[in-house]
């Protein structure tokens, strides 16, 4: 088992060799001349070559790529161009509102998404499994941002139940905090519910088929446990390692989501970013998003062998 | 050519995968009434886009700054925006190039995804490599990347249509990868290899139709994120040039005045909503009749 685990810690290190070296490339292999991109259409050559100059463009290429790693395994990110702070800082400086935001919109999605599926695969080709599935399909296909400007419109501009937008740090007050992530969490959870419910659905229909389920069910075991103890227990893992690769979609929704609500977050760090050409931005934010992605994935992996004691490696 | 090729021919035929199926398998996936509805919401959208000049629509791209943020009436239908352009007429123009988008896209990730999985399962030795090049564009965010790349790009369809189809190889190279091996140990596989076919015939004639089902319903699925991506990217800021009417360019323009005129954001939102739903549902539908083993799961029944 030791050997499973470092076997599987050493293969996420070429995974993240190939997310430095696309990073790396996107700015080197862009059509035309990036520094001049980046420095804008009113740019003088002077800032021009000042840009190319701090990034390190008139290097050669490995050398470039050698002092870039080398900063980035020191846990340099490089400096911003528009503002000159360090990326590292500029990152740890909007971290919270994104924290935030993420894990109440995993926790509020699980909680909903995992009950639902379960409901739709024990209601097997019912009205409530259609409605479940059909809902499941909408939440694919509504954009993000769509769905943010819907619930604002409701319930912040008709209702006048909640704030529009903005954000309060929890050291501030716990209901300012709270009310102000309720519709970005239910904004950017439809899209992870729809994702996990599906799963769970296929999932624990499958094992709703096997003889265990109707041995239980023969001794007199009552419903809900043999859903819960037997079903649900037996369908987890397929649901975890979904939760783990949704993280991409979260990610994803996260940029959007911080935009729409005005959360002063890594989402908006990157917008703002993208609208600054600030590359040197861009690219440790997804250099950590990335990271994340794949740190996530390894420990959902490795929490397996807690999960299901019939995984031996 | 040989005998061996002629035991070689029939087997295919009894392989309940292979996509001659298509033709008795397509009927009943159009007795679905949510496939159907889809079918015609895009249906509708499609000739709106090819109509749109005739579709009592104006100029999408005509100022009028004295009719800014007028709701929705008569003169238009769905209200003017912040420069006092007609919604309605840009909503209609836009359907152009989110279709245009969703079917450009689907294409070449198809394409470059379909020649990686079959090189990554067919040469053992390039496998290992491509397969970990593949993981890495996976684990980096689709929306970042595209972001990263159209931002270093600078705005241009083509540059868009490039930045939301590289994300997207990655899972129809990995399909076409696992078909291919799952194919190579087929009997008929097998016995065209010792009739002495060439590879790139064996490919073609034998591994590649088993690929199509399969492509046909992950392309489906890319065509509906595609249009939904532009939307995202153009709302970032990060989309097709400002001045093309997108709905994505559309919503993004409509956000600073959201609070007084929300229509400018909700009606386009609304045309994405539908077309990406019609899209998802034909290929629930598609993979519910060309796959017999997913038909009973976690179809759109």
């Amino acid at each position: 088992m030791g050997r499973f685990i470092l076997g599987r810690l050493a293969a996420t290190l070429p995974v993240m060799g190939v997310v430095a070296v696309i990073v790396f490339l996107l700015l080197r292999l862009a059509p035309g001349d990036p520094a001049a991109i980046l420095a804008g259409d009113a740019a003088t050559p002077e800032q021009i070559a000042a840009i190319r100059a701090r990034l390190g463009l008139d290097q050669p290429m490995l050398e470039q790529f050698a002092t870039w790693i080398w900063r980035l395994v020191h846990g340099d990110l490089g400096t911003s161009i528009i503002s000159n702070q360090p990326v590292g800082r500029l990152i740890l400086d909007r971290i919270e509102p994104t924290l935030a935001l993420a894990t109440s919109t995993i926790l509020f999605a699980v909680l909903v998404a995992v009950p639902l599926g379960v409901l739709a695969a024990w209601r097997h080709g019912t009205w409530v499994d259609r409605a479940v599935m059909g809902l499941s399909v909408a939440g694919f296909s509504v954009p993000v941002f769509v769905l943010g400007y819907l619930l604002i419109f409701g319930f912040s501009m008709q209702l006048r139940w909640l704030p529009v937008q903005g954000y309060v740090s929890i050291a501030d007050g716990l209901w300012p905090f709270l009310s102000r992530l309720i519709l970005p969490t239910l904004t950017l959870s439809v899209i992870y519910i729809a994702l996990i419910a599906r799963t769970t659905r296929s999932s624990v229909l499958e094992v709703l088929g096997e003889d265990y389920i109707r041995t239980a069910r023969a001794k007199g075991v009552t419903e809900a446990r043999v859903l819960r103890r037997h079903a649900l227990r037996n369908a987890a893992i397929p649901v975890i390692s979904v939760i783990g690769l949704g993280i991409a979609l979260l990610i994803s929704g996260v940029v959007v989501t911080e935009s729409v609500f005005n959360l002063p977050g890594l989402g908006r760090l990157t917008v703002d970013a993208v609208l600054a050409r600030d590359y040197p931005v861009i690219q440790g934010v997804i250099l950590l998003f990335s990271a994340l992605y794949v740190l996530v994935n390894l420990s959902i992996d490795l929490s397996y062998l807690l999960f299901d004691p019939r995984i031996r490696y | 050519m040989s005998a061996l090729d002629e035991t070689a021919r029939p087997l295919p035929a009894n392989d309940p995968g292979v996509p001659r199926k298509r033709g008795r398998a397509l009927p009943p996936m159009l007795r679905h009434p949510a496939v159907l509805a889809g079918l015609a919401v895009l249906l509708l959208v499609g000739l709106a886009a090819l109509a749109a000049p005739w579709l009592w629509t104006g100029d999408p791209i005509l100022l009028r700054p004295r009719l800014r943020l007028r709701p929705p009436s008569e003169a238009a239908w769905l209200g003017t925006d912040a420069f006092g352009r007609d919604v309605w007429s840009r909503v209609v123009y836009g359907a152009r190039v989110s279709l245009a988008i969703g079917f450009a896209v689907s294409a070449v990730s198809v394409l470059v995804g379909l020649t990686i999985g079959l090189v990554a399962g067919y040469v053992r030795w390039l496998d290992a490599v491509v397969m970990r090049i593949m993981d890495g564009v996976m684990a980096i965010p689709s929306i970042l990347l595209a972001i990263a790349m159209v931002t270093l790009s600078g705005a241009g369809i083509g540059t868009v249509i490039v930045a939301i189809a590289i994300p997207e190889v990655p899972r129809v190279a990995r399909l076409v990868r696992g078909v291919v091996l799952s194919v190579r140990t087929e009997p008929y596989v097998e016995a065209a290899i010792g009739a002495g076919t060439r590879l790139p015939k064996l490919l073609v004639r034998h591994v590649l139709p088993n690929t199509i089902a399969p492509l046909i319903v992950q392309g489906t699925y890319v065509a509906a994120s595609a249009i939904l991506t532009e939307a995202i990217l153009s709302f970032l800021g990060a989309g097709i040039p400002t001045e093309v009417p997108s709905w994505g360019n559309i919503m993004a323009e409509g956000r600073q005045a959201f609070q007084i005129a929300p229509w400018v954001i909700l009606f386009p939102g609304l045309c994405v909503a539908a077309t990406v739903l019609a899209v998802n549902v034909i290929g629930d539908g598609l993979r519910d009749a060309l796959d017999p083993r997913t038909a009973r799961g976690v179809g759109v029944r």
